[in-house]
């Protein structure tokens, strides 16, 4: 489904080259539930954006559903995105001033479908998240949680390969967390691959997989005791201090 | 993303934000109202002007001493009603020639005064130029060749000396000496601000003896037809060089004076049209200032819509519909509101405005390609933002 080898991602700040991605190879399968954990600047989050086809390595090669992105551009790369990736960010990302039907028919307005299926299908999505209740609410009319299945609806309109969740849990208490959580275990049941971006250790316990990074770097816990791998805020954290990049 | 769709993405944006959409519009608005406005008053003032050169008559020649070019005064006239039998010969019909002494004079009706042109002419005036009497008569051949102490008003001094009451065999004195009413004139409104109703005329025998002269001012001439004026022209000039062997004479036609008119009225239009379109141009600078803004503040929204497909060209297009829809509901609006001003102005001042379709066209035109220059600046750079760094933008 992805297949990452060897990628590294640098960025030019100031004419000072940053690496914030050092040589990282996984392989993402149709039915995987991931969670990628990891400090602050760890490079988690430009890894899921590669991952997402949002963003380009500068080194190694990935493929995104088959296609090595290296070869796409831009128009291409966000058809991608449009056909395989579905995002689900920490702060929901809804449009305001949109309802949430609308909202969820947004990725099916740049795949050309109709005005009338778009509504069908974002309608039907919204029931299989527990929102049918909420078709012409606008994001400041609903509470968190319920942003966050709409923003999770808007993910799957399309029908894609694989969820890319980044702390979709961040901003949701723990309760509200737990049923969102759920909902995309039940999606990975169903057969969407997930893979979360989390601080949360109790939420990447739940994946059936997880991805330590450090330092742009995927670092395996069980072989490395040394390293004090923990990335988690709520544990004494010799990496926190290595603060953000 | 299909076109339809982009329409109604731009409509919904600018109307989630519609103080600074109507805000940003106004610009617009004011620039093709005023380039529709002031366009109007000028080709209007142009077309009046031209109905009244042309409403003097037809195929005139108006002659008068001296040069005509621009700058110079006057020549005084040593022109007398003997040159004017002189031309009358070479014209061949008395009926086609008139003559002028004019001058300002206060014209007094017992204790009301009034301040006009006193025009001496010949009873031929009516005949040479359109002017058509609202009451009594004309002057007469006689009254021409005796002197007689009558004279026709323009409406504008019959009104100021008699109000209501009708002038018709009623006395008025200019310069002390007493003349009677015979006739009153047809307002003629005014030209170029000039009051063209505050005149009288008087036999122009009587005149000279008041003005204690025997010159006459100038000489106007019509012409049987077109195709023979140049002749006339030259003839007449020929005529008066030979009896003036030291001054200059000058025959000007109809169409010369309106083509001068025209040239300083279309320079007039032109200068109004560009102060306008400098308007409608700032106008454009503002759309463009708004959308960049617009693009800032909206990163985080390209960023999702391009997380969820979008490509470049998606958001490109539209921003250029949104900055597209701007100006051209802007130039609507201000199409409408120029009208609007014009037929005001027309209808409630002397000035008078014409519509034009081409200035409707042009301002219209300009308006909606404001937009699109306008706006593709914007577009490119909302298109070419890169997603994580829009998606990241708080």
């Amino acid at each position: 489904m992805i297949l990452a080898d060897d990628i590294s991602r640098s960025y030019d700040l100031d004419g000072v080259s940053v690496e914030a991605l050092r040589g990282v190879s996984l392989t993402i399968e149709p039915t995987d539930y991931v969670a990628i954990v990891g400090a602050s600047g760890s490079g988690k989050s430009t890894l899921m954006h590669l991952l997402g086809g949002l963003d380009r390595p500068t080194g190694g090669t990935l493929l995104i559903g088959g296609r090595d992105v290296a070869t796409l551009n831009p128009a291409e790369m966000a058809k991608l995105r449009n056909e395989t990736i579905g995002f689900v960010f920490q702060s929901f990302h809804l449009l305001a001033r949109t309802t949430a039907r609308d909202n969820v028919a947004l990725p099916l307005v740049y795949r050309g479908v109709g005005r009338r299926e778009r509504r069908a299908r974002a309608t039907a999505m919204l029931e299989r998240v527990g929102l049918a209740h909420r078709l012409d609410h606008r994001p400041n009319q609903m509470s968190g949680g319920e942003q966050q299945r709409v923003a999770i609806a808007r993910a799957l309109v399309t029908d894609p390969s694989v969820l890319l969740a980044d702390e979709p849990t961040g901003n949701l208490d723990t309760t509200t967390g737990q049923s969102v959580l759920g909902l995309l275990e039940s999606l990975n049941a169903e057969g969407v691959a997930v893979v979360l971006v989390t601080h949360d250790r109790d939420v990447a316990a739940r994946a059936h997989r997880q991805i330590v990074m450090r330092d742009g770097l995927i670092v395996d816990p069980s072989s490395s005791p040394s390293l004090n791998i923990s990335p988690f805020p709520s544990a004494p954290d010799i990496s926190d201090a290595e603060g953000d990049r | 993303m299909r076109l339809a769709e982009a329409w109604r993405v731009a409509l919904d944006a600018l109307r989630a934000n519609r103080l600074r959409s109507v805000l940003t519009m106004l610009g617009v608005v004011i620039g093709v109202a005023a380039v529709v406005a002031l366009v109007g008053i000028g080709t209007g003032t142009k077309g009046q002007i031209e109905q009244q050169v042309e409403g003097l008559g037809s195929n005139l020649l108006l002659v008068v001493p001296g040069r005509l070019e621009a700058g110079s005064a006057p020549t005084a006239s040593t022109m007398s009603l003997d040159d004017a039998e002189a031309v009358t010969r070479v014209v061949g019909d008395r009926d086609r020639v008139a003559v002028t002494v004019a001058s300002g004079e206060t014209i007094r009706a017992g204790s009301r005064s009034a301040f006009a042109s006193m025009q001496g002419v010949l009873e031929t005036t009516p005949s040479v130029f359109v002017r058509r009497l609202d009451r009594g008569a004309y002057l007469t051949r006689t009254d021409v060749t005796t002197g007689r102490r009558v004279a026709v008003l323009g409406a504008g001094t019959a009104s100021a000396l008699f109000g209501d009451r009708d002038p018709i065999g009623r006395q008025i004195t200019i310069s002390g000496v007493r003349f009677r009413v015979i006739g009153t004139f047809e307002r003629l409104g005014q030209s170029l601000g000039v009051d063209r109703d505050s005149e009288v005329h008087v036999p122009v025998t009587a005149a000279q003896r008041l003005l204690g002269t025997d010159r006459i001012d100038g000489l106007a001439i019509r012409a049987p037809d077109r195709e023979r004026i140049n002749a006339l022209a030259s003839a007449v000039v020929a005529t008066l060089s030979e009896r003036h062997p030291d001054t200059d004479f000058s025959a000007v036609t109809q169409e010369q004076i309106l083509g001068v008119l025209g040239d300083i009225l279309g320079v007039l239009t032109g200068v109004l049209a560009a102060i306008a379109g400098i308007s409608l141009l700032v106008g454009g600078v503002g759309v463009s200032n708004i959308m960049l803004v617009s693009v800032r503040e909206r990163t985080k929204e390209i960023g999702l819509r391009k997380a969820v497909g979008a490509r470049p060209r998606d958001i490109g297009v539209q921003f250029l519909l949104e900055a597209v829809l701007l100006t051209t509901i802007g130039g609507v609006l201000g199409m409408a509101l120029g009208v609007t001003a014009a037929l005001l102005v027309d209808g409630l001042t002397p000035v008078p405005a014409t519509i034009t379709w081409w200035s409707l066209a042009l301002a219209f035109g300009v308006s909606a390609i404001v937009g699109i220059v306008f706006g593709v600046v914007p577009a490119q750079r909302a298109g070419r933002l890169d997603p994580v760094v829009a998606l990241r933008t708080e």
